[in-house]
């Protein structure tokens, strides 16, 4: 019991001081964007790796997944004779739920990994400290710009993974199970709102500003040499993607507060 | 040198002797105590070299020296100024006017070796591309290194990249360059010319160096003054006449390479040859 206790404790001061570290990471960026240097080329480039990077990802994520969610809810649906929701409910679940998560899974195993492993090998090869040496910023040199990047880039990609889910439920029900496309059309467009996409663009902005925190954050204190920084990248990708379901359970209810989703909500 | 047309740094506070000032310096990683009160004057122009063995404590003391490492006691001014408990983005006008050669050169990997070099004139406002190329060009000249501007970091040589780091320090001028072990790892005819390569660069432009080694021979090339740093304080602190001459049992261990288990065995053969010398007087 008493080992319990102690674990429990250790476990809630380490979340706390991690917490706490992500904390004056943000403040840090914060500050930069007012006292520091803004390189917009370097914006550009993560905008880049990141946005264009990640489309086959974003793009096989979002159609696959609306794909067989469609299949799944027109089983399930055909037999009460509601073949005309499956729309809607594909279109809600992904502008609301799937479309962001799973981008922002994709996206920090994509990316949150190559930016914790490219950051981590600067810091433990002493890069980072060439850099202070020479009077430039890390935070303004490498976070910066990537959490821009991140932040332009990730409700794009959210809205590119909704649009395609979409589009290939479409694929799916009209073209594949032969529901009336007036039917799916109607429907889609009379249950899905202006508050479901904001839900969606919401979201990815908080996501993807966990991914590049936490990424960033994972980075810049690597060491141990190599072993070091493959710990890092792995703690990254895995931080990040916790953080996203749980911070997403949490969203969902306040968003939903903001932007009730039916009379019970 | 390169002609650079990025500002020079501040040139005040020259009325001190002592480019760089470092008193009673405490510095605790973990529970190792690293520093332990370390007092150390670097006098304008001159080459001093910190000597030591692995782990003593020398690259924490060089790091310390440009705002890489805070202290937990002590102070450090540069040229004049105090360094310690200033934010990192004040420490920024100090740091323009050091030059830095790491270790293994540091250089940005995903950078072309003209990039690397041609970076701190970059991030100081120079963005004419033909300029900052033309700079890098002549900085490389400097250092003995022509060609190559355009391969990475990854596809030269050790000795090579030890050049590019320290064309990449002096580039934008500085007035001091901090030297973190320049010869480590490189064969003799490289390491032989790092050393000319800094007694080059020290008469040719007056800097101020501090170069951090436990390489003798290099030491006896380029060595104005040596400090040498023995558990976590300045030993001995003199010129390195003074330090071949010295006859202290850890000095001789450690000019000599020998173990410090043999530091009292020294002391037995100093006090013998002593012994002898006064007998041989006596007579």
């Amino acid at each position: 019991m008493n080992q319990a206790i102690r674990f429990l404790g250790r476990l809630g001061l380490v979340s706390a001081v991690y917490l706490g570290e992500l904390f004056y990471l943000a403040v840090d960026t914060i500050k930069a964007f007012f006292v520091g240097t803004i390189r917009a080329g370097r914006i550009g480039r993560q905008v880049v790796s990141i946005g264009f990077g990640s489309q086959l990802v974003v793009i096989v994520t979002g159609a696959f997944t609306g794909g067989v969610f469609a299949a799944q809810v027109y089983f399930k649906f055909s037999d009460f004779g509601l073949e005309s929701a499956v729309g809607p409910t594909v279109s809600i679940a992904m502008c609301r739920e799937l479309g962001p998560v799973l981008t922002a899974l994709m996206v920090s195993g994509r990316v949150g990994a190559a930016m914790a492993a490219e950051i981590g090998t600067m810091k433990v090869t002493e890069q980072i400290d060439a850099m202070r040496a020479m009077g430039v910023h890390p935070i303004d040199y490498l976070v910066v710009p990537r959490v821009v990047g991140m932040l332009i880039s990730m409700p794009l990609l959210v809205a590119e993974a909704t649009g395609f889910g979409i589009a290939a439920s479409y694929l799916i029900v009209v073209r594949g199970f032969g529901v009336p496309y007036t039917w799916y059309d109607n429907q889609l467009r009379a249950f899905t709102d202006l508050e479901d996409i904001s839900i969606g663009m919401i979201k990815g902005l908080v996501f993807g500003a966990i991914i590049v925190l936490v990424s960033c954050h994972q980075g810049l204190n690597a060491r141990n040499g190599a072993v070091g920084v493959g710990r890092s990248t792995t703690l990254a990708v895995m931080i990040a993607s916790l953080a996203i379901l749980i911070s997403n359970f949490f969203l969902t209810f306040l968003l939903n507060y903001f932007f009730p989703l039916g009379s019970n909500a | 040198m390169a002609d650079t047309s990025v500002e020079s740094p501040d040139e005040g506070a020259e009325d001190s002797e002592h480019f760089i000032e470092v008193t009673d310096l405490h510095k605790k990683i973990g529970s190792q105590e690293i520093l332990r009160g370390v007092n150390l004057q670097v006098r304008r122009g001159e080459c001093l070299v910190v000597m030591g063995r692995s782990g003593e404590g020398k690259s924490v003391l060089l790091k310390h020296l440009i705002g890489l490492m805070n202290p937990d006691r002590g102070s450090i001014r540069v040229d004049g100024e105090e360094i310690v408990g200033i934010t990192e983005r004040s420490l920024s006008p100090m740091r323009e006017k050091m030059g830095v050669l790491f270790q293994d050169g540091a250089l940005f990997d995903s950078m072309t070796v003209a990039e690397n070099v041609s970076f701190p004139l970059k991030e100081r406002g120079l963005r004419d591309i033909d300029a900052l190329l033309e700079k890098a060009t002549a900085a490389l000249a400097d250092v003995g290194l022509e060609g190559h501007l355009e391969k990475f970091p990854i596809n030269i040589s050790g000795g090579m990249r030890k050049r590019v780091g320290l064309a990449r320090a002096i580039v934008t001028r500085p007035r001091c360059i901090l030297y973190d072990e320049p010869t480590a790892g490189l064969d003799p005819v490289a390491a032989d010319s790092i050393d000319r390569l800094i007694l080059d660069l020290q008469e040719k432009f007056e800097v101020t160096s501090v170069v951090v080694t436990h390489d003798m021979k290099s030491l006896h090339h380029i060595a104005d003054r040596v400090a040498y740093l023995r558990e976590g304080q300045i030993y001995f602190h003199g010129t390195p006449e003074e330090l071949r001459e010295s006859d202290d049992p850890a000095i001789r261990c450690f000019v000599e390479g020998r173990s410090t288990d043999e530091v009292e065995e020294v002391r037995e053969e100093i006090e013998i040859s002593d012994r002898l010398a006064g007998e041989g007087e006596a007579e």
